[in-house]
């Protein structure tokens, strides 16, 4: 075997790697033992991304490199305050495991762990775990995650998964998501990752959606961690013929939030929606990154992300639009608006279009602007006090993003993130 | 009710308003007249508060408190209402939302209960139905794809709503054919009454047809000219601004 040199930040995780190997579920299996070689080889031959890397120009992963993570505890305490349920079924995980106890029998959701078996030949199938140094390092340490398959025409319903962390410590967790609709299948998917406790802990799952020819999913992730958590997640979906991967990412928590997604449209008329809003106030840094891949032809794709940023925050903007050759007929809209609420705040917006065909539609446009000081005269004119005035003026700002979400429960869950953002910062 | 004396204001350092003096008793309308760039816009901005206005001089008295040092929304709890020559487009904000947010704030400071969404509905559409207006103005964005004249009934729409004791009307006939100024005028005239003034902002006579007013009083070049009864307006369109500035 080739050895070669570890990588910035990479030798917590490798070390980590080591000790907890043997221990590691499912690695009686040769199959995953192997996928997890194989994550381990690729993650020590890139290390953590730095800002040398195209991708990764704007977040720098110096909090994560630097940090001394510890494990999660193996038993944690039963008495856990969870925020109310958005969805009528709730799973939930605690630090990336599974717990029966807090979740709602009925839903479609298994714990990966208990179920790895039933993994094999979709575990990897769709994220990427050469190129993708967090999804290789979670390919290596993942302990559980939801598996989520639906068989032809199943309707799995409106599900919750609550990701909690307890940054009482800080704990590193890396649970693996795997979700697979057959042809026809239906779900609704709102996950919210949720934390309490003050410390650098840090959140960093990977999803792999695999959606079937006619297959219907919404994902909406609401990133609401505790102030000092860091968060990278890694989403990657693959749509057949006329599926449809319908996504919304709120960031509202954490100190250090990047929320990644590889989509590829697979199959004719494939469709894709990568919405989403960032709420980031003073001392948070916001990512939303995407990469979109048009593999096939008839395929319409919708991108609408808003940032709000007030004091001293960052947020991160970059879209990346691959159209292929055979992609014709392409129809793809991406809009990025950032709404500065200080002059300290900073918004770095890079839309990518890459098209090798040549009957395409594709539009895409970004605005940067601050709040109208005419519409804010004109609530205040009316008796709204100047902070409830901002307010309705920033979730104005949301709206057109929000309303994208075509599944109430989800748009609700997310109405009720962004009401009142402003005030509780402000 | 109001007492402006002496009122001087720059904007971006050009003097605009030279020294105003006006009162205005409660119950009376009071119109002011005058052509394009005498300092109309900017005294009715001023006193609701807009930013971007420097008081160089003078003082402003509203209800016995001085206006000047209040906050927009302050201002307008204590009774003073804009009608905005131009509304506002607000993309986003419910118009039904927006009206009952202001409602209840004011309501709020008088220390009054805030209304339910019900409660509000079934007052709005009372008021909607009063001036002309159709009900799906509620749902649609503020002032978005309004017309001119839609936008003027929302203007109207907020004041018979919110219930001030001063309304500035800042060219509320701009825009309007002859049906709509009707109908506004009707509007403002429902309030009239021992607890309702009016400061009427406009450029031509016409609006003062439908509103009457006790008092007309001519601004040219940031200053208070002439004053007088409803006749005075009928002379202006008679005469024009030149011949008053001749006088």
């Amino acid at each position: 075997m080739v050895q070669t040199a570890v990588q910035t930040g990479a030798a917590g995780f490798l070390h980590r790697y080591e000790g907890l190997r043997a221990r590691l579920p499912g690695q009686g299996l040769p199959w995953l033992a192997a996928l997890r070689e194989r994550g381990i080889a690729a993650f020590r031959a890139q290390g953590l991304p730095t800002r040398r890397v195209e991708a990764w120009k704007y977040t720098d992963l110096a909090p994560v490199a630097q940090a001394a993570f510890e494990e999660p505890l193996t038993a944690v305490d039963g008495a856990l305050a969870l925020p109310r349920a958005a969805a009528p079924k709730r799973v939930v995980f605690v630090d990336g495991r599974y717990r029966a106890d807090l979740s709602d029998a009925g839903a479609p959701v298994r714990s990966l762990a208990a179920h790895l078996p039933a993994a094999e030949g979709l575990l990897g199938s769709v994220a990427r775990i050469d190129d993708v140094p967090l999804a290789a390092l979670n390919t290596a340490l993942f302990e559980d995650g939801a598996l989520i398959d639906l068989g032809p025409g199943e309707d799995g319903g409106v599900v919750e998964i609550l990701s909690v962390t307890l940054a009482e410590r800080p704990v590193a967790v890396h649970p693996r998501h795997l979700v697979r609709l057959a042809e026809g299948a239906k779900l609704v998917l709102i996950e919210r990752a949720w934390g309490h406790g003050g410390s650098r802990a840090l959140h960093s799952p990977v999803w792999e959606f695999s959606v079937g020819a006619g297959a219907h999913v919404t994902h909406a992730r609401l990133q609401q961690e505790a102030a000092a958590s860091l968060h990278l997640a890694t989403t990657f979906a693959r749509v057949a013929a006329g599926g449809t991967y319908d996504s919304f990412l709120l960031h509202a928590g954490a100190k250090l939030a990047r929320s990644e997604a590889h989509v590829v449209l697979a199959g004719p008329r494939a469709a894709a929606h990568l919405n989403g809003a960032q709420l980031l106030a003073d001392g948070q840094h916001g990512d939303c990154t995407t990469f979109l891949d048009h593999a096939a032809p008839d395929c319409p794709s919708r991108q609408t992300v808003k940032t709000v940023l007030s004091g001293k925050s960052r947020g991160v903007f970059q879209g990346k639009i691959h159209v292929h050759q055979v992609a014709q007929r392409t129809d793809g809209y991406q809009m990025n608006q950032a709404l500065l609420l200080s002059d300290q705040a900073e918004i770095d917006s890079k839309p990518q279009l890459e098209i090798y065909a040549d009957d395409v539609k594709c539009s895409h446009g970004a605005t940067v602007g601050a709040l109208d000081e005419t519409q804010l005269f004109y609530l205040r004119a009316r008796g709204i006090p100047e902070a409830a005035a901002r307010a309705m003026l920033i979730e104005a700002f949301l709206q057109e993003a929000v309303e994208a979400v075509a599944d109430e429960t989800a748009r609700a869950a997310l109405a009720e993130a962004v009401a009142g953002w402003w005030e509780k910062v402000a | 009710m109001l007492k402006i004396e002496g009122l001087c204001a720059e904007v971006e350092g050009k003097p605009i308003l030279k020294g105003i003096d006006l009162e205005l008793p409660a119950g009376e309308i009071h119109a002011i007249m005058g052509p394009n760039g005498a300092g109309k816009s900017t005294l009715s901005y001023l006193l609701a508060g807009r930013e971007g206005y420097e008081v160089t001089g003078g003082s402003v008295t509203f209800h016995g408190q001085d206006l000047l040092a209040m906050e927009p929304e302050e201002r307008a709890a204590a009774g003073l209402f804009l009608a905005f020559q131009y509304p506002v487009e607000l993309p986003g904000v419910g118009n039904a939302n927006f009206l009952r947010t202001a409602l209840n704030a004011i309501r709020r400071s008088k220390g009054e209960a805030e209304l339910d969404a019900m409660q509000f509905l079934k007052l709005a559409r009372t008021r909607m139905k009063a001036l002309s207006m159709p009900e799906d103005m509620l749902k649609r964005g503020v002032n978005v794809g309004f017309s001119g004249g839609e936008k003027k009934r929302n203007e109207v729409l907020q004041m018979a709503l919110l219930n001030p004791s001063l309304a500035i009307l800042d060219e509320t006939d701009s825009g309007l054919d002859i049906d709509a100024l009707r109908i506004v005028a009707d509007g403002v005239n429902a309030m009239r009454g021992p607890g309702f003034s009016s400061l009427v902002i406009t450029h031509y006579q016409r609006l003062l047809d439908y509103i009457v007013p006790d008092r007309v009083h001519v601004l040219m070049d940031g200053r208070i000219v002439q004053s007088g009864g409803p006749e005075l307006a009928k002379q202006l369109e008679a005469t024009g601004y030149t011949a008053v500035q001749a006088a």
